[in-house]
């Protein structure tokens, strides 16, 4: 989902800064540095990090502000756009560092994370990506995730298919030419097989493509007990919809990148009974969820997604961090990391292991009368 | 599910997709054969159709037959708008700034469906609700169905009209010889006008088959379907009307069955080898005719 490579982009680079808030003098103040893409293709997600780590702060501060030893401190948010390209990033994390920032809750995208983890980690500063997916974004020690790896969604889901399932023989209709899709085919694949499963049919598509009865055509004729399309949500639309076109009942199975599937279909009983991995869903009825969706949709008039949510995490792991550790020196903090445990929108509890991953429960949710629920 | 029914559905996957390609094949050719250009601006007639489709049934709420009759009045208009403004003052002009042109106007219709609509996609329920039936275990959705009739009956009208009527004799003198039909009193403008809207109308109905089978409205959604119904086509034989039909027929069974049972990243480096193949082997396309040009 979170995984972009490069943009090449005319447009010229746009530095937005969060307005520094009112700060009394004897206060102390903790700059969280942010960087994602407010501009260009991949602006919605940037955005989302940007709004969901606000509504984080905002919270935090309004409670009181974070207790590091004797000392109370405020957050604020320093946030630059990289428009999810790695020269920009580059750019916006110097940028940040000039200004001081104690903690960098970045990259948004796996691309802008990976060219800026180097960097961070010559500095040492503590880096927290809400949403970098690929293997490289946690890498170096100071680098944590909030979200999961591609790969991990699809082991997830190969061990809830066939252990709660209790499927033996699934299809797959993947993206062949898309490197989430591909990363998830290939875990999810090697976990069926390793489970003793099998894998009755394996069909790709192309990005952009918009038939694939063929393929389906083809699942069809095996005798697959469910389909798995780790897929994003416009490709999801058609296939559901030709899948039920020609007439077929397997139920269907699906990462993460679903979630928005439902404002593109037509007709919500193509995806009824559906079950995908997400980290987030903002119409669960939870109470943390729901605070945290109406004071988004009071602040920007819009409904929270994952990023907002893996955002909004990663400020409490940052406040988690500097509490635990008494300290808000990055190397303090960094110790600290595994120690700490988040009651979070995307897992309760959260803990980091030492390679920087997130450990929380992976959430399953299903279409069900038309709305998304948990899998209970 | 046996491998013969797997065949079968495969190949009626094929056929829908293909006839939707022989109308907009049908287009093409069309107007290939009278005005001597390629019209590339013709699958955003498609996208066109689609989108207006959607303005009447979702938004105006209209009934969808009439909503049906209103598209293809328009995208019939619109064809002959567009020839009139775009390119009609080049017919004496190089075939290349024509063809620089037809890229233009499909530039100019997309962005102006981008600029109306924005480049969200729009989901749009298919406005055919026909159940779908088994045959012998095979599955036969309506959808499949539908689309084989229209086209059916397209392509007997579309026959008749150029067989039987006056206008469609003038259409078959045009694209013989434009100057000998002139001076035999054919109205060359006009007919040219005529083959423009017949050709939109087609390409309207194609857009309506389409938009019912995929549902998402995209400002884009006509350039992919455009430039298979181009390469039908061609290899049809561009100018011949039964060759456009039987092009887009066999272009879409060979893309159903690669996809099906050869490679999906391959289907369509096969769809395009085969059209190499057909050139090398008849240049002027399975039942195109050789011309010989006189000096």
């Amino acid at each position: 989902m979170k995984k972009f490579t490069k943009f090449v982009s005319a447009v010229a680079a746009v530095s937005l800064v969060a307005a520094p808030m009112a700060v009394s003098a004897d206060e102390k103040t903790f700059l969280l540095g942010g960087s994602g893409p407010l501009t260009g293709a991949a602006a919605s997600y940037g955005t989302s990090v940007k709004q969901g780590a606000e509504i984080a702060i905002q919270e935090i501060n309004d409670a009181g502000g974070a207790q590091v030893g004797e000392d109370t401190y405020k957050l604020e948010l320093a946030f630059e756009d990289d428009e999810a390209t790695e020269d920009k990033a580059v750019q916006a994390y110097n940028t940040l560092m000039d200004k001081g920032i104690n903690g960098f809750l970045g990259c948004t995208t796996s691309g802008s994370c990976i060219a800026v983890a180097q960097l961070s980690q010559q500095d040492g500063i503590l880096q927290i990506t809400p949403s970098g997916s690929a293997e490289g974004c946690i890498e170096p020690d100071n680098a944590f995730r909030i979200c999961f790896s591609d790969p991990e969604q699809g082991v997830a889901m190969a061990d809830y298919a066939v252990d709660t399932l209790g499927y033996k023989k699934i299809a797959v209709l993947y993206n062949v030419a898309d490197e989430y899709s591909t990363g998830i085919y290939d875990a999810f694949t090697a976990e069926i097989e390793a489970k003793g499963a099998e894998i009755v049919d394996a069909e790709s598509f192309n990005t952009g493509d918009v038939d694939f009865n063929s393929q389906l055509t083809s699942i069809k004729g095996t005798d697959a007990e469910a389909i798995y399309v780790p897929a994003y949500y416009q490709d999801i639309t058609y296939i559901t919809k030709q899948a039920s076109e020609l007439g077929m009942e397997l139920p269907f199975l699906g990462s993460d990148g679903w979630d928005g599937v439902l404002k593109t279909v037509t007709d919500p009983a193509t995806v009824e009974g559906c079950i995908f991995t997400s980290p987030f869903c903002a119409s669960v009825d939870d109470e943390k969820v729901v605070n945290f969706v109406k004071a988004y949709q009071d602040a920007y008039g819009e409904t929270p997604d994952q990023f907002a949510a893996d955002a909004y995490d990663g400020v409490y792991a940052f406040k988690a961090a500097m509490e635990e550790a008494g300290s808000i020196e990055s190397a303090d903090m960094i110790d600290a990391m595994t120690k700490i445990s988040v009651s979070g929108l995307t897992g309760d509890p959260i803990t980091f292991d030492a390679s920087g991953a997130a450990v929380k429960d992976v959430k399953f949710v299903t279409v069900k009368d038309g709305q998304y629920t948990y899998v209970e | 599910m046996s491998l013969i029914n797997a065949i079968l559905e495969q190949l009626l996957n094929g056929l829908r997709t293909g006839s939707i390609y022989a109308l907009i094949a049908l287009g093409y050719t069309m107007v290939y054969g009278i005005a001597k250009m390629i019209n590339f601006a013709h699958g955003d007639i498609i996208m066109v159709g689609a989108y207006t489709l959607y303005v009447c049934v979702s938004l105006l709420h209209l009934h969808p037959i009439l909503a049906v009759v209103i598209t293809i009045l328009v995208c019939a208009l619109l064809g002959v708008v567009i020839e009139k403004i775009a390119y009609k003052p080049l017919r004496q002009a190089p075939p290349l700034a024509v063809l620089i042109t037809a890229i233009g106007v499909s530039y100019l219709l997309q962005n102006l469906a981008l600029l109306i609509f924005k480049a969200t996609p729009i989901p749009f329920a298919s406005i055919i609700k026909v159940p779908s039936i088994k045959i012998g275990g095979v599955h036969v959705s309506g959808l499949t169905i539908v689309t084989l009739i229209v086209t059916t009956i397209s392509m007997i009208l579309l026959t008749l009209f150029i067989n039987k009527t006056k206008a469609g004799r003038a259409m078959r003198a045009v694209s013989e010889d434009k100057g000998a039909a002139e001076l035999m009193g054919v109205n060359v403008n006009q007919t040219i006008s005529i083959t423009f809207a017949v050709g939109s109308a087609l390409a309207a109905v194609a857009g309506v088959l389409f938009i019912a089978q995929y549902e998402t409205l995209l400002p884009t959604l006509g350039a992919l379907p455009g430039i298979k119904a181009f390469v039908a086509a061609v290899l049809g034989g561009i100018g011949s009307i039964p060759g456009a039909m039987l092009g887009g027929l066999i272009l879409g069974i060979i893309e159903s069955l690669a996809k099906a049972y050869i490679s999906t990243q391959l289907s369509d480096a096969i769809v395009f080898s085969v059209l190499v193949i057909v050139l090398l082997v008849k240049p002027s396309g399975l039942l195109g005719k050789m011309k010989i040009e006189k000096v």
